[in-house]
């Protein structure tokens, strides 16, 4: 029976032709443009690291002016001071913790016919590697020890090591970078985590780093910082007194297995910050956080305000065309009463007849799904080319959306469809039959 | 009109028909009113003028690595020479440019005191030659001489003690009169004494979301740091031929520093407005495929309901009812639904505005574009029944005595 009913919902569709492409297109510029924006703000707001993003937490304090408090009090500030960062990495309080921030270099390759390169680095501690599951080619992350004794350490991602050490293994070699002879450690595989988690406050999108150091380095002027600073009180003259003032430009995540291990380190830092109250700093009543993987980005507001208000538009758009497709489909069952009150004359029953038309509605809803995604496709190309950088990667069709895509178009035509069919179902064949 | 009455009796008879078509009227112009709204609100932000002769602008940046490499002395032998190539107007060492999206900020205060009102600015570092590089207009007050630009160490937490601001910083620091602001001192990091010496008509902050874009402030600072970037301005029409040329030319006159990332404010301005321009272009797409589909819809609702009344349009016809008047009918009819399609669509308008203002702290939209989108959609309404409406009036009369 079902293939008899696809038959006549064939013959059907191509009998009316220009209203069935119309009503195809009309799902399929839908389906289209909402399976776009959705992709985008799913991609966005895609966890990146999903088997630990909940023992992973950032820290924030606010050691930020009493008079004008950061964010309006809102939100404690965005980043660390040194000070407070290294105390916190020093104290080994959670189960793996690591400080970090944004360093560039330049690096000069042994090999003298290659020409100087100028790296994006990340200054951090040993345990970044693990905490991070960043993966590695060849050798491995530092150990503590060598950010206790400031050791010229360095760890290269396989772009780097494939431009200097023409993609060998290079663990053991030295690297000159800004002037100083470094030991490359390891070799880390393409690492891009989308977001960029580890670092939201200079892109949430961009880039992974190209070289990671010990984070000491940049007290010892080793490695130059980049990335964001912002102060609210004037420091001194030179990097001791910046280092030693109340800038905030470095960013601690702390690895804490249970709720049990968060509370005690929340405890922990109350009393640290009750501590440095002494010193006259911390005069803002106490509002330390931690927020773990997807808090944080949704803090941080990762997803952008422009995608939300896209996708909201874009459903709005997909309900137009679905209304679009609810008019028409009345219209052509309506068209065809005599023929139903024909057909139940002859002893077809309603439900014969709604399934006849549901699937009718069905196929179109089918086909519309298909062009919808082709039209996704394009759009998500489309959108990739405008933004450039931001978006690239963000712009993928994964099968879980291509599934979500054809669900959709099928769900939306067989929910535009049960109206009209239903009142084709209810159609008195003794007034249709009259009337011929 | 004498139909109407008529027309609505007549519509009431398939109403979900005409209320489907009402409801896509109103969302369609619901979207589109907020649409063109967003997109106006960019075009406006992308059209403020950043106050730099953007078009014969570029810049680079000169990274040192070198140990023994002597940042002052390079740094002027690098800007004499750019000075002296034929075609360039003027150069100077900047720490940021504007439109970048980095940059830095300061603030500055009336009194001294770390509980005092500050005002922030966007903060840029330049010698006597900034003004004349960047090409903002002075309007009042003086330039920096080559006596007042003092070397920054790095990590230095001093200042100079003058200052050249924008008009629209003089603004917010004296709202009634900000030419009172010239020759005032001010206090930056908190306590430390600048005087305004001069004002510039305009010139934006390096981050062009930022409210207080149109605050700036020029300090006689030249960094001795190992990044720098150099602002460079060329005679109108020069500038692409002479990029390569500059690049070349630093690059060979010392080792031991690279020159990388030689870009036109040109692009610096498209890479800044990107999003902007790309949500834009979304907009447009999204609001004309969604008139369009609107359009065809009620083309082919139409013509359903032609096909199904050609007997009455027949009989109509033949009692006497001119081409005209059938078409008229059906135009007539478009139009009451229109009306209520666009009385939905207004509120549907103003309740997304609503949402977006108090969401994504939008302003509300504005009269003048709502008239338009109603316009518009009885335009819309009107062009996509003319062509079922002109089908259904050349319907022959005859068809009145024939059965189908």
């Amino acid at each position: 029976m079902f293939s008899y009913y696809l038959k006549i919902a064939w013959i059907s569709i191509l009998r009316h032709w220009g209203l069935s492409l119309l009503m195809v297109c009309a799902i399929g510029l839908g389906i289209g443009a909402a399976m776009t924006t959705v992709t985008v703000n799913y991609l966005m707001s895609a966890n990146p690291i999903p088997h630990k993003s909940e023992q992973l937490f950032y820290v924030q304090l606010d050691s930020w002016d009493v008079n004008d408090p950061f964010d309006e009090g809102k939100n404690p500030p965005d980043q660390m001071t040194y000070t407070d960062s290294t105390n916190l990495w020093k104290a080994n309080k959670a189960f793996r913790q690591s400080v970090n921030a944004q360093t560039y270099a330049v690096i000069e390759p042994n090999d003298p016919d290659l020409l100087p390169i100028i790296a994006d680095g990340r200054a951090n501690t040993s345990d970044f590697f693990a905490m991070f599951d960043v993966p590695f080619i060849y050798g491995s992350g530092w150990t503590e020890q060598a950010d206790t004794n400031k050791e010229l350490v360095v760890v290269i991602n396989k772009e780097t090591n494939d431009k200097v050490f023409g993609g060998k293994n290079s663990v053991g070699e030295t690297l000159k970078i800004d002037g100083d002879m470094f030991k490359v450690v390891g070799v880390i595989n393409t690492w891009e985590p989308k977001p960029r988690f580890y670092d939201v406050t200079t892109g949430a999108f961009n880039k992974s780093a190209d070289i990671f150091v010990p984070f000491s380095l940049i007290a010892e002027e080793k490695v130059r910082r980049s990335g964001n600073t912002n102060c609210w009180k004037p420091s001194g003259d030179g990097l001791a007194a910046f280092l030693a003032g109340e800038c905030v430009w470095t960013q601690l995540w702390v690895e804490l297995k249970t709720d049990q291990d968060k509370q005690q380190y929340l405890t922990f830092l109350d009393a640290y910050v009750e501590e440095q109250k002494q010193y006259g700093r911390f005069l803002r009543p106490l509002d330390n956080r931690l927020s773990n993987v997807m808090q944080w980005l949704e803090n941080r507001e990762v997803v952008a305000d422009d995608a939300k208000m896209m996708m909201a538009m874009s459903f709005m758009f997909l309900v137009v065309c679905l209304l679009n497709t609810v008019g028409l489909l009345l219209a052509k069952f309506l068209g065809k009463a005599p023929e139903i009150g024909l057909r139940q004359a002859l002893g077809a029953s309603k439900a014969t007849l709604f399934s006849q038309y549901m699937i009718e509605s069905a196929c179109i809803g089918l086909a519309g799904g298909i062009l919808g995604l082709i039209l996704a496709y394009l759009g998500l190309k489309g959108v990739e080319s405008l933004y450039g950088d931001t978006m690239q990667g963000l712009a993928t069709l994964d099968v879980s959306m291509t599934a979500l895509a054809i669900i959709l178009s099928l769900v939306s035509t067989i929910l535009a469809g049960l109206y009209p069919t239903w009142r084709a179902c209810n159609i008195q064949p003794a007034q249709q039959l009259k009337s011929q | 009109m004498l139909e109407s009455g008529i027309i609505i009796r007549a519509l009431m008879r398939n109403k979900i028909g005409a209320l489907l078509i009402a409801l896509q009227i109103a969302l369609t112009m619901t979207i589109m009113v907020n649409a063109i709204f967003m997109i106006q609100d960019r075009q406006q932000q992308m059209q403020r003028d950043s106050g730099i002769d953007e078009k014969n602008t570029f810049y680079l940046t000169n990274t040192v690595f070198a140990q023994d490499y002597n940042i002052q002395v390079e740094m002027q032998a690098d800007l004499n020479l750019i000075r002296e190539i034929p075609g360039v107007v003027d150069a100077t060492q900047i720490n940021a440019i504007p439109l970048s999206g980095g940059g830095w900020s300061m603030a500055l205060q009336h009194e001294p005191g770390d509980d005092k009102d500050t005002v922030s600015s966007a903060l840029y570092m330049v010698d006597d030659h900034g003004i004349n590089t960047l090409g903002v207009e002075l309007i009042a007050g003086v330039n920096f001489t080559p006596n007042d630009i003092q070397w920054r160490a790095s990590g230095q937490s001093t200042w100079p003690d003058k200052t050249i601001i924008t008009k629209e910083f003089a603004k917010s620091l004296y709202p009634d009169d900000w030419q009172s602001a010239l020759g005032k001192t001010f206090y930056i990091s908190q306590s430390q004494p600048m005087q305004i010496v001069g004002v510039i008509k305009n010139l934006q902050a390096p981050w062009n979301g930022w409210t207080g874009v149109e605050r700036s402030m020029l300090v006689p600072f030249q960094m001795e740091s190992q990044g720098s970037n150099y602002i460079i301005r060329t005679e109108a029409g020069r500038r692409d031929e002479l990029m390569p040329i500059i690049e070349k030319v630093l690059a060979e006159r010392i080792k031991g520093r690279i020159i990388r990332r030689v870009t036109t404010i040109e692009d610096t301005r498209k890479k800044s407005y990107r999003q902007h321009n790309a949500t834009n272009k979304i907009l447009t797409t999204v609001v004309s495929t969604l008139t369009l589909i609107t359009g065809f819809g009620i083309v082919g609702l139409a013509l359903f309901s032609i096909n199904r009344r050609t007997k009455q349009i027949g009989t109509r016809r033949a009692l006497g009812a001119t081409q005209w008047q059938v078409m008229r009918y059906f135009m007539v009819e478009n139009f009451i639904i229109s009306t209520i399609g666009v009385i939905i669509g207004c509120i549907g308008a103003i309740a997304l505005n609503m949402w977006m203002v108090t969401t994504f702290n939008l302003t509300p939209i504005n009269i003048e574009l709502m008239i338009f989108g109603v316009v518009a959609l009885f335009i819309v309404g009107q062009l996509a029944v003319l062509y079922p409406a002109r089908k259904a009036s050349l319907i022959s009369p005859a068809t009145a005595t024939r059965t189908i």
